[in-house]
């Protein structure tokens, strides 16, 4: 993987909704290959048997879920872009 | 009485208590400093004198009644611009949160205003606390107190340059891969990151979720160790802080460094590092060796990997958290170009004209290695080798109390000198990431100088063995004599 394409960039840029613009695409699939082939140091450690760490708490704690009201309405829209008869208001979702 | 911007949190705080001073003349003292120099640092992006002025009032108000307001009276506090303050905006650094006012405070924030601390702002820092010079904060550089040519690292780079500076007494940072470490070091100050799980990290906006801490920044590491006695402990609005009891870390200012044995990993440090840093970090093992402690090798053999795990599964959690800004529910929204314009278009444009180059940069690895094919080979290898680090550090602690090393490999950079380059400025944490892989603390203490810049020595512990840090820490601090040097800016 020394290589990344524009190509795969801009269908990564759509997965994380960035509409990048082609100078940026082509600089971050640049930066992206660079940072990957630095990455390919791990590829020669054994990992045979090592579980994946994705936390370092001591055992899962859960609380109760349950719903809790700690927010109001209006401080739930307090820092809406765009809102209508308290709801957050968007753009078109279908169609157009 | 010395002068009120220099004093430390406990002096504030005992002054304050005894009435030999006034909380509101220890505030109007810093305010005062700030308007005069922040001009040349930049070390606040935003604040209220007002309701600064006003919570000084109060707390006099109390002590003249006869009641404590608590081990922070009157102590004037700057809090990284990532954890919520009520009252005040909080903005990441980033455009695309410019104008955000929180509906809730975080715990933090709660805890030290119950024990009197006063907040006189928001400091600034690398958009998203993604960054190791604050050059990537959407409202410009902070500069070094010791040299304003210079950075004063990241991403808490505002919050250490306040206290560096004497805007402040403690200053709030969050550290995900080196964030209050690594810019302390820069500025002559003490930084310390806590265990994974010991703060609550309600109201702090993340950033890598698994790996994010909130942690203090102070001129002594007995302010480190009474900011730490009341933020740290579990929090019902955070799953994953500990139910284990709060030390008294201040406890540990009185134990001897006799008997302390301090870890050196020799070979993680054989390559890379600056000679003037190196020659202080030798200096200040062997003054902490003749004052009793011994020093044990130890071997950290993946430790040279951390850079490379903490960009593949940092980045990962990042595109994860920061998908929730969108323009929806908070903050900009891109005014789309065509009046037909989708949700998916204002999405892509918001987020694209919101956040800077480096955060998107890492929204695009991070979405790369958990996208659909690239999933095993990078992240869930970078998780297992997650894995070989924490057992590094658990067989090292078998032999030692401590694991010492520079906290970084050089002293703070120009401005724009590493700018062109992101790998290269991801190198400037190669010290301070892998005790946030392996979720456990760490502290930096200003050791020495090199050039006139200052150098910082870390101590990395056991989990929950911030006593530790603090009683290692503070040797290093009483012995090597960097304690009341100040910048001249």
């Amino acid at each position: 993987m020394a290589e990344i394409e524009n190509k795969l960039l801009s269908h990564i840029a759509t997965l994380a909704r960035l509409s990048l613009s082609e100078n940026e695409t082509q600089a971050f699939a640049h930066d992206l290959a660079q940072i990957l082939k630095y990455a390919e140091s791990l590829e020669s450690i054994n990992l045979e048997g090592v579980p994946p760490m994705s936390h370092a708490t001591e055992g899962e704690r859960f609380r109760p879920d349950e719903p809790t009201h700690d927010l109001t309405r209006e401080q739930a829209l307090q820092n809406a872009p765009d809102q209508e008869a308290g709801l957050f208001r968007v753009p078109l979702v279908i169609g157009g | 009485m010395s002068v009120l911007t220099q004093m430390g949190v406990s002096e504030i705080a005992a002054s304050v208590r005894a009435k030999r001073v006034s909380a509101v003349d220890v505030v109007g003292a810093h305010l005062a400093r700030i308007a005069e120099k922040d001009g040349a640092v930049g070390a606040f992006l935003a604040g209220s004198s007002e309701a600064a002025k006003a919570e000084a009032r109060a707390i006099d108000e109390r002590v003249a009644r006869g009641e404590d307001p608590g081990p922070f009276a009157g102590v004037p506090i700057a809090v990284k611009d990532v954890i919520n303050v009520r009252g005040l905006p909080t903005t990441c650094g980033s455009k695309i949160l410019k104008g955000f006012h929180p509906p809730y405070e975080a715990t933090v924030i709660q805890r030290l205003k119950a024990a009197g601390a006063i907040v006189l702002g928001k400091a600034n820092m690398d958009e998203f606390a993604m960054g190791s010079s604050n050059e990537n904060s959407a409202y410009g550089p902070v500069r070094n107190p010791w040299d304003p040519s210079r950075v004063p690292g990241g991403s808490s780079g505002g919050s250490a340059a306040a206290v560096s500076a004497d805007f402040a007494a403690m200053a709030l940072g969050s550290d995900t891969g080196g964030s209050i470490r690594q810019p302390a070091a820069l500025c002559g100050v003490v930084g310390l990151k806590p265990t994974y799980g010991r703060v609550s990290r309600y109201g702090l906006v993340a950033f890598a979720s698994s790996l994010d801490q909130i942690g203090p920044l102070t001129r002594s590491c007995e302010d480190a160790a009474l900011t730490l006695e009341i933020i740290a402990g579990q929090d019902v609005h955070d799953a994953t802080s500990s139910p284990r009891p709060v030390d008294d870390y201040r406890a540990a200012l009185t134990q001897p460094t006799k008997g302390l044995r301090i870890g050196v990993p020799r070979d993680f440090l054989s390559k890379g590092v600056d000679p003037g840093v190196m020659a202080e970090f030798e200096k200040t093992l062997s003054v902490l060796e003749k004052d009793g402690a011994s020093l044990v090798d130890v071997d950290l053999p993946n430790a040279p990997h951390a850079i490379a795990v903490y960009y593949l599964v940092a980045t990962a959690e990042a595109s994860s958290n920061l998908a929730r800004f969108d323009g929806v529910r908070y903050g900009h929204r891109a005014e789309s170009a065509t009046a037909r314009a989708t949700l998916k278009d204002m999405y892509g444009e918001t987020r694209d004209a919101g956040f800077g180059a480096e955060v998107k940069r890492r929204i695009i690895l991070g979405t790369f290695v958990l996208s659909s094919g690239y999933y095993d080979a990078y992240y869930v290898r970078a998780q297992k080798v997650r894995t070989l680090i924490r057992r590094d550090f658990e067989t090292a602690f078998a032999s030692c109390d401590v694991i010492a090393t520079p906290t970084t490999p050089s002293p703070a950079f120009k401005l724009g000198e590493k700018t062109a380059n992101p790998l290269e400025m991801y190198l400037a944490d190669v010290f301070t990431v892998p005790a946030n892989l392996a979720g456990v603390p760490g502290i930096s203490v200003p050791c020495g100088f090199s050039n006139g810049l200052p150098v910082g020595f870390q101590f990395v512990g056991p989990s929950f063995e911030e006593k530790t840090l603090i009683r290692a820490g503070h040797a290093v601090e009483r012995l090597m004599g960097v304690v009341g040097r100040r910048p001249v800016f």
